[in-house]
Formats: C-alpha cells, sequence, structure tokens
C-alpha cells in the first residue's frame, strides 16, 4: 500500500492511475491522521515552493512526515516539488524547506543568449551516478518527463542516484536512507516511469 | 541533452477520433481511448487532443471523455476545444491533464490568457494559432470558428501572446493540414524566431524527416496528426509512433 500525500497541490490522479495500472494499492491520504500505518509515501508536487511548505505547515503534514520519515524510517518517493522540499531551502522561496537533505534548491540562470530556455521541460536522459533499486530499469537508456525551473544541489554528492544534463549536469535523483527525490514526473514517464514505481512498489 | 518532442496531435469530434484536411471535411478514424493506449504502448513524446467542434458549438469541454483519456495515459497530455472560462481549466486539469490549450478564447479575450496563466502557471497555458497564407505570402491568424481569416498578423500576435505569458505556441498551417506536404517551414522560422519560447509546429508532416525540417526551421516540438494514423497512399487507418533510434537520426 503506498500513500500519496494531498496537500493541495499535485497531480494525484496521474499518479494514482499508474500504480493502479501497475496492481499496486493506493490510497490518496487527504488528511494528516490517514498516514498513521503509511510505510511508504509518495510526496507529489506541482506549484511553488512557499506554498507548499505552507501547506504543509499549515495542514499538520509537517508533524506527521517528519514523524514518519525521520523516526519510523517509513519510504518516501518526493516527486518534482516534492522532492524540492525535502531540501533545507530554496531560491524561490522564503520558507524553510523540510530539511530532511543536506541540499538547497536553486534556480536554472541561463544568459538571455542561450539556447537553454527555462522551464526545462520535455524528455531528458538520467545518468545513472550509483546503483541502486529504483533506478533499475530494463531499459538501458533512463529517458523520464522534466518540467521544472529549480534544481536540487546536494551537499554530499555521494547522495547523486541520477544526473541530468541541461546546460550542465544536475542532480535529477537522491537516495539517503529511506529518503528518495526525483525531479522527473514518473507518472508522465509511461514505460520509464512505470518501471521506477514498480521498483518503488517492490523494494 | 534535452529532445525535441514529437508529438501526435488528435482530434476529437463527437467523443470519437477524427481526421481532417485543411480544416475540413473529416473522416472518422477510430476510438479515441483505443488511440491512447496504443499510443502508450509505443512510448510517444506528449499527446495533444483537440476537440474540433466544441467552440464552434459553444458547448463545455467532455470531461467524462477527457476523464477517460487521462486515465490511459501516462505521458504528457494537452487537451484544446471549448474552453471559455477558468473554472473549465480547473476542472480539466483536476482530471490529470497538465496542459491546456486555448485557442479561439485568446483571440477574442488577450486577458484571459493573462489570466490563465496567473491562476495557472505558464507551462500549463498553450497557445494555439492557426495560420494562413494570403495571396502576397502574408502570414494572419485564421479564426477557426468563424471559419475566416482575422486582421491579426502572425508574428505580431505570437509576441503578444508571449508578452501575455502563454508557457508555449502551438503554430498551425491551415493549408497544410492533412495534406502531407511537409511544414511550411517559412512560418515556423519566423514565429520561432521572434518569440522566446517554446513552437510547437503542426500541419504538414508526411514523413518523419519532416519532423528534423520542423526543428531546424527552430521549433521546439514537431506535432502531426495524419502520419500517425494513416499508412500507405490510401490512408488505411493505422496508428504508429517512430522508433527512437530512427527519431534521433532526423532530430541531430
Amino acid at each position: 500500500m503506498i500513500h500519496i500525500v494531498d496537500y493541495g497541490l499535485g497531480n494525484l490522479g496521474s499518479i494514482q492511475n499508474m500504480l493502479s495500472r501497475l496492481g499496486v494499492e493506493s490510497l490518496i491520504a487527504e488528511d494528516p491522521a490517514m498516514l498513521q500505518d503509511a510505510q511508504k509515501i509518495i510526496l507529489p508536487g506541482v506549484g511553488t515552493f512557499d506554498v507548499g511548505m505552507n501547506n504543509l505547515e499549515r495542514l499538520g503534514w509537517r508533524e506527521v512526515l517528519d514523524k514518519k520519515v525521520q523516526a519510523e524510517g517509513a519510504k518516501i518517493l518526493g516527486i518534482c516539488l516534492g522532492m524540492q522540499l525535502m531540501t533545507k531551502r530554496s531560491e524561490e522561496g522564503t520558507l524553510p524547506g523540510l530539511g530532511w537533505i543536506s541540499a538547497i534548491t536553486k534556480k536554472f540562470t541561463f544568459e538571455a543568449t542561450s539556447s537553454y530556455k527555462v522551464p526545462h521541460m520535455g524528455w531528458n536522459i538520467v545518468q545513472v551516478a550509483k546503483e541502486s533499486r529504483i533506478l533499475e530499469q530494463t531499459n538501458d537508456e533512463k529517458r523520464f518527463y522534466f518540467v521544472h525551473s529549480y534544481y536540487v544541489e546536494l551537499e554530499n554528492k555521494k547522495e547523486t542516484l541520477g544526473t541530468t544534463n541541461f546546460g550542465g549536469s544536475f542532480c535529477s535523483a537522491f537516495e539517503v536512507g529511506n529518503i528518495i527525490g526525483v525531479q522527473f514526473h514518473p507518472e508522465k514517464s509511461h514505460k520509464f516511469g512505470m518501471q521506477l514505481l514498480r521498483n518503488f512498489a517492490d523494494n | 541533452m534535452l529532445k525535441s518532442r514529437i508529438i501526435p496531435c488528435l482530434l476529437l469530434r463527437d467523443g470519437g477520433l477524427t481526421k481532417t484536411e485543411k480544416f475540413k471535411k473529416g473522416k472518422y478514424i477510430g476510438d479515441p481511448i483505443n488511440a491512447v493506449r496504443i499510443f502508450n504502448d509505443l512510448a510517444v513524446d506528449e499527446l495533444i487532443f483537440l476537440d474540433i467542434d466544441a467552440s464552434k458549438h459553444k458547448v463545455v469541454p467532455a470531461y467524462d471523455v477527457i476523464r477517460e483519456l487521462t486515465s490511459e495515459c501516462f505521458m504528457p497530455f494537452a487537451y484544446g476545444g471549448g474552453i471559455s472560462t477558468a473554472k473549465q481549466i480547473e476542472q480539466i486539469l483536476k482530471i490529470g491533464v497538465e496542459k491546456i490549450v486555448i485557442n479561439k478564447i485568446a483571440l477574442d479575450n488577450r486577458d484571459f490568457v493573462a489570466e490563465a496563466v496567473k491562476q495557472f502557471g505558464s507551462s500549463t497555458i498553450i497557445v494555439g494559432i492557426d495560420v494562413k497564407k494570403n495571396f502576397l505570402g502574408k502570414y494572419f491568424v485564421y479564426d477557426h470558428v468563424k471559419t475566416q481569416t482575422t486582421n491579426e498578423q502572425v508574428i505580431a500576435y505570437a509576441k503578444e501572446i508571449e508578452s501575455l505569458g502563454a508557457g508555449e505556441i502551438f503554430v498551425n498551417n491551415v493549408d497544410r493540414d492533412g495534406v502531407c506536404n511537409g511544414y511550411d517551414t517559412t512560418l515556423i522560422s519566423q514565429v520561432s524566431k521572434n518569440v522566446g519560447i517554446p513552437v510547437i509546429a503542426c500541419g504538414g508532416a508526411a514523413t518523419i524527416e519532416d519532423f528534423g525540417a520542423a526543428v531546424k526551421s527552430g521549433a521546439s516540438a514537431a506535432a502531426a496528426g495524419s502520419i500517425f494514423v494513416y499508412q500507405g497512399p490510401h490512408k488505411a487507418v493505422l496508428i504508429s509512433y517512430p522508433n527512437v533510434a530512427d527519431l534521433e537520426k532526423v532530430l541531430k
């Protein structure tokens, strides 16, 4: 059973659709109390950092998530903004993040004349930095769909699972113990995303 | 490196899939849900669904159809057709659609574009621009509801749409629609040169080399209909999508 956190931001329907296609049971947790028995959690997110943190604090998610993830060791997968919220802070906002990971979230900046345009939107390759169960794929090439203007910069580069090139290499996936973050959208990355969510469900 | 997206653009009419020629005729080609399932298996980059009658008949978006489509769609999905209020956009996004294509309402009410961008974010809003070339070779915006060419010059309009905050522009040359004679690369290059936001080119693709031509002309993505739903000179209905290796060759 995977619990999907509904804190008012994110395409929960798409994630649940993909999980049910995989035959994985999931539940959309609309209230922090619903996480009581959760052992696997997905923290989705489409939106801005401060709105995300504000919702997590205001609706009582933060306290419960801190307890589940840090004290009880529940496995959690942060997607896109969900990944960024796990860091200490973001250049997108002023509120502190969840701070589970020694990392900050930075903005892509390119010269106006650059051919790189923000947001980084579309399909890109994830290069494996470290062997892991979560990024294990039957396909050699790992292609995922991205839409974001900010990225995570880890203090400890050894925590990087995967990197992606966009005017330079950035961390597109990390794993620190029970905490996993991915910058791309597995729920919109058809067979590649299905494999990833399958790995998260099985391991 | 970010890949150029190759996007099947599928047209809805009365809940069925249809394919037009120069925005006319319209041949029934099958069930949209079935098509989405096949496109999933073919691992396409993205899908665009446009309900081509909704604005014309002033009907609200067919939420049930959209819901069914999204439940089968495991890749980015854009919907357009019949959108005239922010409430409708909210409802469609809630169903699980990533992006919204607005066309007619943008032409009639520029404020709507700015409002939609403010409320739903720039990367959610694609503005569709249908284009006709006049006898002097100048490009004008075409109004598909009134079925007539407007006085809006395409470049000026595209720049205005960009300034309103839209995330992408979907440029479709009406006279290339369904005729498979290649993209209008002049149009693509003129628009791409004048705006900073991604341009999705549509209209005319016959071969995968055409995708390469669209991208070389400045498009960030190439959309097409016929090439993905027809096969052979007699246009037998067959859903297909080129494999990654072949695409990489032409997109280099």
